[in-house]
């Protein structure tokens, strides 16, 4: 027999955002059920590189980001966890006289944000990072970037989410929905629900629940490599990254260090990535140029994930243009993690109040309307 | 141009036991030139380790009973020369589609197989007790490889602990090496092994050599203790007691500086995981293992699996289940294979399963060993996790299944990567939960199957 459920808001997905969702939307009275395929928090938001990092951001996530970040400082409190919330700060390396430019432009623009950026200069960076093995030439220091145990964050909220009240149901794939001019009957494995909202945060799934509703969007799987060594003593004491992106790394608690560089490879049929040898190598590689004392370092482990990348490389956040109820946010294009936290209370602003403080009008999934749906008639149909 | 339709397909096999060792042989007979990848610097696998050049001793010393079959192995390289692509030293790390990764001698390197032959073997199961991890207790493989590749013992008095017929053998290695021994103590009852004595008379040369060396050191006046309900080392900087519980609960003390302690055996399996196998739990070993067919094929059609990495069975088992693995690609190659051949190794394949049975039925897994452990001893030693942590974490924070676990407590982060304490923590949280290992499922794999050193990259 199929189980029914009838609730105020049922949310596809649970990622970070999701949970948080349900935990804001407890807060506001309404009745949640969160439907995700495997576990909660294990997606693209249980295996990300961890940094809470607003330097770097399209300018348009600033403002979201500003917000998420006020809301990171009690996210351990909120969740009676400790999430690993660490504010080492960001540092981003210039290594040529564009990127130096970029940085500072860059930073002018982030003002503007309340977003405070200090320039150093090479002989700052050098002191400050006195580990550096390739020469720079600056950097731009975000003083409240850092960083948190992703692994934590998502399983937190969702608990959270049930002792609240909320309906979890992990191992739920959504296999359809249709609205039904009341609200929406959502066919799950094992289980119909009828909700008045429906959310949609299937990360890199969320195109095709958008699909079904006659809203064709162009998500692509996103699997960044990723590397852990083994414990070492403690020196890297900020998040670092440098221009263009190529390498990034950070130390834990624990002292292991983490640290990316390009693209695994993925199983788009069961949604999910993994690293490839080569990337791995050259990250190894790219990392130890600038890291030499990780030459005395282990890789214990390498792996990857399965975000939704949009081309622009900024998310769906908003309702959807075809049917009212439904509320997107999906396709965080490998920086969602910090944003987790305030994508759940807009979501819950738009549940009861069909509006957010926040500036999502960039997030549209209106912008979209204009690119080619020749899959759209297929995608509908796939289930997933 | 290279004719690229009648170019021989790139076999690979992975692991120089007697599975991997008796796998190349037959396709290099066929007339294949399979490459032949393993870690260590000399073939023979972990039962017939060789010890490194130079330090040589004879094989009687070494493999007692088993000397001929291990020389013969490691003669079997020689006898081959340049038709096996022998590649020791070299570590396969990383298995995705049909692309295998290699770190040797500081290098890294790929192969493109079209078909593999997985033998990677099998290690000690570890599972803790109080003390554990006092300096002066290792592994019973431990124990028999500081015996086997330097000549030396763990300690001057030793205590040997085990719940499988690897106990009686590293016993009775122990004694003749000249070791003293301080206790002999096996954690499963003695009533299981009399019951299947019979089903043991399957294969009578290994069920009398068992018997042999559990004569020899009862005569030597160390008889078995058989159903063993606590173990508790004593000591800190180093080994000074173990005291354990007999079967009636009466507690006993031993004097001793070294204790070498393992609990069965476990398929290392790491490769077949990445090669996307599919994974079955065997509630008989309560681990999961790699599906294999009865003829080496297992749910990939490119993988085959042979030896202990798939299933435990013991050396015998290996050498034919290496020889039959390999013919079984060579049949699915569309090369003639001898199909008398095929049918003598099948039933000694079947005999040899029925003998195992009866080896596991008479060794069940010892769970008590896991209730018996307190909260404060450590599961895994990489990351300083306790057994209690695993408890409460279970109960607490809903960690309902190992990956979660993992998420919340780092167990199956460290060095290891769970190839040690794994089994241990999801027989924990099975318990706690007053669940089935099956149920907690198993830690997700990824590369490496062990460290890689980033220097070795420039
Ligand atoms: C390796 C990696 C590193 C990253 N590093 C960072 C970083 O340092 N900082 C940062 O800010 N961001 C980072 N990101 C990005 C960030 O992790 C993601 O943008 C963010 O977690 C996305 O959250 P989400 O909830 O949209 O997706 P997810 O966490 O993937 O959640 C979506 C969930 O929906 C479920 N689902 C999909 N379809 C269905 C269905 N039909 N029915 C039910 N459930 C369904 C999935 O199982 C999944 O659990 C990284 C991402 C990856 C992969
Ligand atoms: C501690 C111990 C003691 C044992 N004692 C006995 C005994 O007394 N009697 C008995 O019958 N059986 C014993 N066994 C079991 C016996 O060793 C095995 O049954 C037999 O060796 C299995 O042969 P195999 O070829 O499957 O694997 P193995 O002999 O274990 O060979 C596997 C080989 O693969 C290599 N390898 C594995 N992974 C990789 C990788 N990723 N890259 C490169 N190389 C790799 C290893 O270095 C190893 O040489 C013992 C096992 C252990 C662990």
């Amino acid at each position: 027999m199929v189980e029914r459920l009838d609730v105020d808001v049922a949310i596809v997905g649970g990622g970070t955002a999701a949970c948080a969702a349900a935990v804001a939307l407890r807060g506001h009275g309404l009745t949640v059920a969160v439907l995700e395929k495997r576990r909660c928090g294990a997606g693209a938001s249980g295996v990300n590189f961890g940094g809470v990092r607003q330097q770097g951001r399209d300018l348009r996530e600033l403002p979201l980001a500003r917000r998420s970040r006020t809301l990171w400082d009690g996210l351990s409190a909120l969740l009676g966890e400790d999430v690993e919330f660490e504010v080492s700060g960001h540092i981003k390396l210039a290594r040529s006289e564009a990127d130096l430019a970029d940085l500072e432009a860059y930073r002018l623009a982030a003002q503007e944000y309340g977003l405070e950026l200090t320039m150093l200069g090479a002989n700052a960076v050098h002191a400050e990072l006195p580990w550096l093995g390739e020469k720079v030439l600056g950097a731009s220091l975000s003083p409240t970037d850092g960083q948190a145990n992703p692994r934590v964050v998502g399983p937190a909220y969702a608990r959270l989410a049930r002792r609240l009240g909320a309906e979890i149901r992990e191992f739920t794939p959504v296999t359809g929905a249709v609205a039904t001019g009341r609200g929406f009957e959502i066919e799950a494995q094992g289980l119909t629900v009828t909700a008045r909202h429906l959310i949609n945060a299937a990360g890199a799934g969320g195109g095709l629940l958008a699909t079904a509703f006659g809203e064709t969007v162009p998500v692509t799987p996103l699997s960044p490599n990723m590397l852990v060594t083994e414990p070492l003593p403690y020196f890297i004491s900020r998040s670092i990254g440098v221009c263009g992106g190529d390498v990034y790394i950070r130390q834990t608690r624990r002292g292991n260090a983490i640290f990316g560089g390009g693209h695994g490879w993925q199983d788009v049929e069961l949604g999910f990535g993994r690293p490839t040898a080569e990337q791995s190598l050259d990250g190894m590689r790219r990392t130890l140029q600038l890291v030499p004392s990780l030459a005395q370092a282990n890789v214990i482990r390498t792996w990857s994930g399965f975000d939704g990348q949009m081309p622009d490389h900024i998310p769906v956040i908003g309702p959807s243009a075809t049917t009212p109820g439904l509320i997107h946010a999906f396709g965080f294009s490998g920086h969602g993690f910090q944003l987790g936290p305030v994508i759940g209370l807009i979501l819950a602003e738009l549940v009861t109040d069909g509006r957010t403080p926040s500036p999502i009008e960039p997030f549209a999934i209106t912008r979209f309307r204009d690119m080619p749906t020749a899959t759209s008639a297929e995608a509908a149909h796939t289930e997933h | 141009m290279l004719d690229v339709a009648k170019r021989d397909p790139a076999i690979v096999v992975v692991g120089a036991g007697p599975a991997g060792l008796r796998a190349v042989e037959t396709l290099a007979a066929a007339g294949l030139r399979p490459i032949l990848i393993d870690e260590a610097p000399r073939p023979g696998g972990q039962i017939y380790r060789q010890p490194p050049v130079g330090a040589e001793r004879p094989a009687r010393d070494l493999y007692g009973f088993e000397a001929p079959k291990a020389v013969a192995l490691h003669r079997l390289l020689d006898r081959l020369g340049d038709r096996v692509d022998h590649r020791p030293d070299t570590l396969a790390w990383s298995l995705l589609e049909n692309r295998l990764d290699l770190l040797s001698a500081g290098s890294f390197d790929q192969i493109d197989f079209d078909r593999v032959i997985l033998a990677t073997g099998a290690m000690d199961r570890v599972l803790p007790f109080a003390g554990w991890t006092t300096p002066g207790v290792f592994t019973l493989g431990a124990a028999q490889i500081a015996l086997k590749a330097q000549g030396v013992a763990i300690g001057r008095r030793v205590a040997l602990v085990g719940a499988g017929p690897l106990l009686p053998l590293v016993a009775h290695q122990y004694l003749k090496a000249g070791a003293e021994i301080a206790a002999v103590l096996d954690v499963t009852p003695l009533a299981p092994k009399i019951r299947h004595g019979l089903g043991l008379a399957w294969q009578p040369a290994t069920l009398l050599k068992g018997l042999w060396y559990t004569a020899h050191i009862t005569l030597a006046g160390h008889p078995i203790r058989f159903g063993v309900k606590s173990l508790r080392v004593e000591g800190g900087a180093r080994v000074e007691a173990l005291v354990w519980t007999d079967g009636r609960g009466r507690e006993h003390r031993v004097a001793c500086d070294a204790v070498g302690a393992s609990f069965g055996l476990r398929s290392e399996a790491q490769l077949a995981d990445l090669a996307g196998c599919r994974f079955t739990f065997d509630a008989v070993t309560r681990q999961w293992q790699p599906e294999r067919d009865p003829e080496g094929r297992s749910s990939r059609a490119d993988v085959y699996l042979a030896g202990d990495g798939a299933a435990i069975g013991g050396a015998d088992v290996a050498e034919l289940a290496g020889e039959r693995t390999a013919l079984t690609l060579l049949a699915d190659l569309g090369r003639p294979v001898d199909a008398s051949r095929v049918a003598l190794l099948d039933r000694r394949l079947a005999r040899q399963r029925r003998f195992r049975a009866a080896l596991e039925a008479a060794y069940p897994f010892p769970g008590h060993l896991l209730d018996a452990v307190p909260d404060d001893e450590m599961v895994c030693r990489c990351e300083g996790i306790t057994v209690g942590r695993l408890r409460d974490t279970a109960k607490v924070r809903e960690a309902h299944e190992m990956n979660r676990l993992k998420a919340f407590t780092r167990i199956g982060m460290g060095r290891c990567q769970g190839r040690v304490c794994g089994q241990a923590a999801a027989e924990i949280l099975a318990r706690t939960l007053a669940s089935e290992p099956a149920a907690v499922g198993r830690l997700r794999g990824n590369p490496p199957v062990k460290p890689i050193p980033v220097k070795e990259t420039l």
